[in-house]
C-alpha cells in the first residue's frame, strides 16, 4: 500500500481510533465519515476504543500474499470490541489456545513489510486478555 | 420493459491456457456465441465485458475497446463497456446486457466475461483477488480470500455443527460433475480423503476446498423475447435479473455466516419471476470455496439456515437429487476465471434448459437459477431462466 494511503490512517491503526455517531449512538471501527444508519443526518465524531473485545471467528492463514508471507502461519480473526463494532486483525497467541469467544486486548505490533527496503507497516493486533 | 431471451451461448475451455491471450479467449467465446445465435456482427448493438482485474493480471485496462477492436466491432463503432464487481463482474455484465435489451435501448447485445489469471505468479494473483475485500481494513491486516471464507466456515461449524467432511462432500460432488463437462478445468474424481489430506490454505479450508486459478471466457447473445424465435428454436427466457449490495468487509456483516446480499438479490429475483425456491429445478451457485456453496443454498432458500452442510453429503444437491447444484462442476471443478464465471453460469443453465448438456443433463429441467458473488458478499447477482416465456 502506498505511503500516503497508510500515513493517512496512522492514528486509526496505531491507537484504535474510530468514529461515533452522536445522533444514533452507533460506534464504528473502521472509521466512517458517514453514519450508515443516519446518513446525512448523523453527527460523526472521533472515538478512541478501549481495545478489549472477544474473538467472533478466526482462521490460521497458511498461504498469504507476498507482504505477509514471512508471518505464516498466522491467526487472522474477527474481533468484536466491547463497545460493539467488529474488526479484522491478527491474534498473537498459541494456535492451540485460539478459540471463538476468547477475550483479547489490543497491542501495537508490526503488520508486515514490503521488501528489504520497502515500508514496514505497524498497527494494532490482539493478544489474550489473560496473559 | 421487454422480456429478454438468450439466443446464443459460447464458452472457451477453462484452465491454464498458457498459449492463449486475454483477447484471444474473449473473441473465441464471443464468436462461438454469435455462431450459436446465428447473428451477423453488423446486427450487434452493444457489448458488455465482465472483467475483474485486467490491470493486475495482464496490466491492461480499457478492455471494452480492446475487445470491440479484436472482435472486429470497432470498425462498426459498436459501444463496448467493461463491467467490474470483483468475482461478480460476469453476472453484472450479463445484467447490464439484460437491462439494455429490456429497456428497449438496444436489441441484440453480447454479454461476456473473461479473465486471464495465469500470466502472473500466484502471489500476485492472491493479492489481486484480495482487492475484492476491503484493502485498508481487511487486506492490510493480512486477510486473504481463503482466510475470509475460512472465518465464515469456522463460525458455521461452531454455530451449526457443520463438519469438515461435509465441506469436502461439496468438492467431491462438484469434481464428479466436472468429469462430465468437457470444458471443465478438472475432469477427475476425488474422494473425501483427497480433500481432507490436502494442504491447508486457511484453517479449516484446504486446497481442495478452494476454486482454482483459471483462464477462460464465456459469452451469451441477448435479444428481445418477441424476436428470439427468428434466431433459434430454443430461446431461453430471462425470468428475473436481480442484484444486491452488502458490506464490503466481512466483519461488518450482520450475520457472518449469511451473505445478506444473496438473500436480498434472491428475494428480488423470486418476486420478479413470481416464483419460489421450491420451483427452481437446479442452480449454478458461487462455490468459490466449499463453504460458499453451503451458505449459498441456505441463503437462496433451498435449505434452512444451518442445514446446508448435509446437502452434498446426503445427495440432495447431486445431479438426480432434489435440487442439483453446480452441474457444470461449479467454480470448484469447472474453474473460476473471475470475470467469466457469472456468464458461464448462464451458459450452463442455457445448455441444460435446451437439453444440450450431454452426460450431465438434468432430466426435465424447466427453470434454472444462477448466483454470482463479488468478494465475501459485497455484491450478489441472481438470475432466473426458464424454457417458457
Amino acid at each position: 500500500m502506498s505511503v500516503p494511503r497508510f500515513w493517512r490512517r496512522l492514528k486509526n491503526l496505531y491507537n484504535l481510533i474510530g468514529t461515533h455517531c452522536k445522533k444514533c449512538g452507533g460506534f464504528y471501527y473502521p472509521p466512517r465519515n458517514m453514519c450508515p444508519r443516519c446518513r446525512r443526518n448523523g453527527v460523526i465524531v472521533p472515538f478512541k476504543y478501549k481495545g478489549t473485545g472477544e474473538v467472533v471467528t478466526f482462521t490460521i492463514v497458511h498461504s498469504a500474499a507476498k507482504d505477509y508471507a514471512m508471518l505464516t502461519p498466522y491467526i487472522l480473526a474477527i474481533i468484536k470490541l466491547d463497545e460493539g463494532p467488529r474488526l479484522t486483525s491478527q491474534v498473537i497467541c498459541s494456535h492451540e489456545d485460539i478459540h471463538i469467544g476468547m477475550k483479547v486486548k489490543s497491542a501495537f505490533r508490526k503488520l508486515g513489510e514490503e521488501s528489504d527496503r520497502g515500508m514496514i507497516y505497524y498497527g494494532t493486533k490482539f493478544i489474550p486478555l489473560e496473559n | 420493459m421487454r422480456d429478454v431471451a438468450i439466443i446464443g451461448v459460447g464458452c472457451t475451455e477453462f484452465g491454464e491456457l498458457w498459449d492463449k491471450s486475454f483477447r484471444e479467449i474473449f473473441v473465441e467465446a464471443g464468436v462461438s456465441a454469435i455462431e450459436d445465435a446465428n447473428v451477423q456482427g453488423g446486427k450487434i448493438d452493444a457489448l458488455y465485458v465482465g472483467n475483474m482485474s485486467g490491470g493486475r493480471f495482464i496490466e491492461q485496462e480499457h478492455l471494452g475497446a480492446l475487445i470491440a477492436d479484436y472482435s472486429g466491432l470497432a470498425s462498426l463503432h459498436i459501444p463496448s463497456t467493461r463491467v467490474e464487481a470483483a468475482c461478480a463482474s460476469g453476472g453484472l455484465a450479463l445484467r447490464q446486457g439484460i437491462i439494455a435489451v429490456a429497456s428497449g435501448y438496444h436489441d441484440i447485445v453480447i454479454a461476456g466475461g473473461a479473465e486471464k489469471m495465469t500470466d502472473v505468479g500466484v502471489e500476485t494473483t492472491t493479492d489481486a483477488l484480495a482487492a475484492a475485500a476491503d484493502r485498508e481494513w481487511e487486506g492490510i491486516m493480512g486477510a486473504t480470500f481463503p482466510g475470509l471464507y475460512a472465518m465464515i466456515a469456522r463460525l458455521h461449524m461452531h454455530k451449526y455443527g457443520t463438519k469438515q467432511e461435509q465441506l469436502a462432500a461439496v468438492a467431491v460432488k462438484n469434481h464428479h460433475n466436472g468429469t462430465m463437462n468437457p470444458k471443465a478445468q478438472f475432469q477427475n474424481e476425488i474422494s473425501i480423503e483427497t480433500v481432507l489430506n490436502s494442504v491447508m490454505v486457511a484453517d479449516p479450508l484446504r486446497v481442495f476446498d478452494c476454486s482454482p486459478i483459471t483462464d477462460g471466457a464465456s459469452a451469451v447473445v441477448l435479444a428481445p423475447a418477441e424476436i428470439a424465435h427468428k434466431f433459434t428454436d430454443t430461446p431461453i427466457y430471462v425470468k428475473a435479473s436481480a442484484q444486491a449490495s452488502g458490506t464490503i468487509s466481512l466483519h461488518d456483516r450482520p450475520d457472518i455466516t449469511t451473505l445478506d446480499a444473496t438473500v436480498a438479490a434472491a428475494n428480488r429475483a423470486y418476486k420478479m419471476a413470481k416464483t419460489t425456491p421450491k420451483d427452481i429445478d437446479f442452480a449454478e451457485v458461487h462455490d468459490c470455496f466449499t463453504i460458499a456453496e453451503i451458505c449459498a443454498i441456505e441463503d437462496l432458500g433451498f435449505v434452512k439456515k444451518g442445514e446446508g452442510g448435509e446437502a452434498a453429503e446426503s445427495g440432495l444437491t447431486a445431479i438426480g437429487g432434489k435440487i442439483p447444484i453446480n452441474p457444470s462442476g461449479g467454480l470448484k471443478a469447472c474453474g473460476h476465471p473471475v470475470g467469466a464465471t457469472g456468464v458461464k453460469q448462464a451458459v450452463e443453465i442455457t445448455l441444460q434448459l435446451r437439453g444440450e448438456a450431454g452426460k450431465r443433463q438434468i432430466d426435465g429441467a424447466e427453470t434454472g437459477l444462477t448466483h454470482n458473488v463479488g468478494g465475501s458478499g459485497g455484491t450478489a447477482v441472481v438470475h432466473i431462466f426458464g424454457r417458457e416465456r
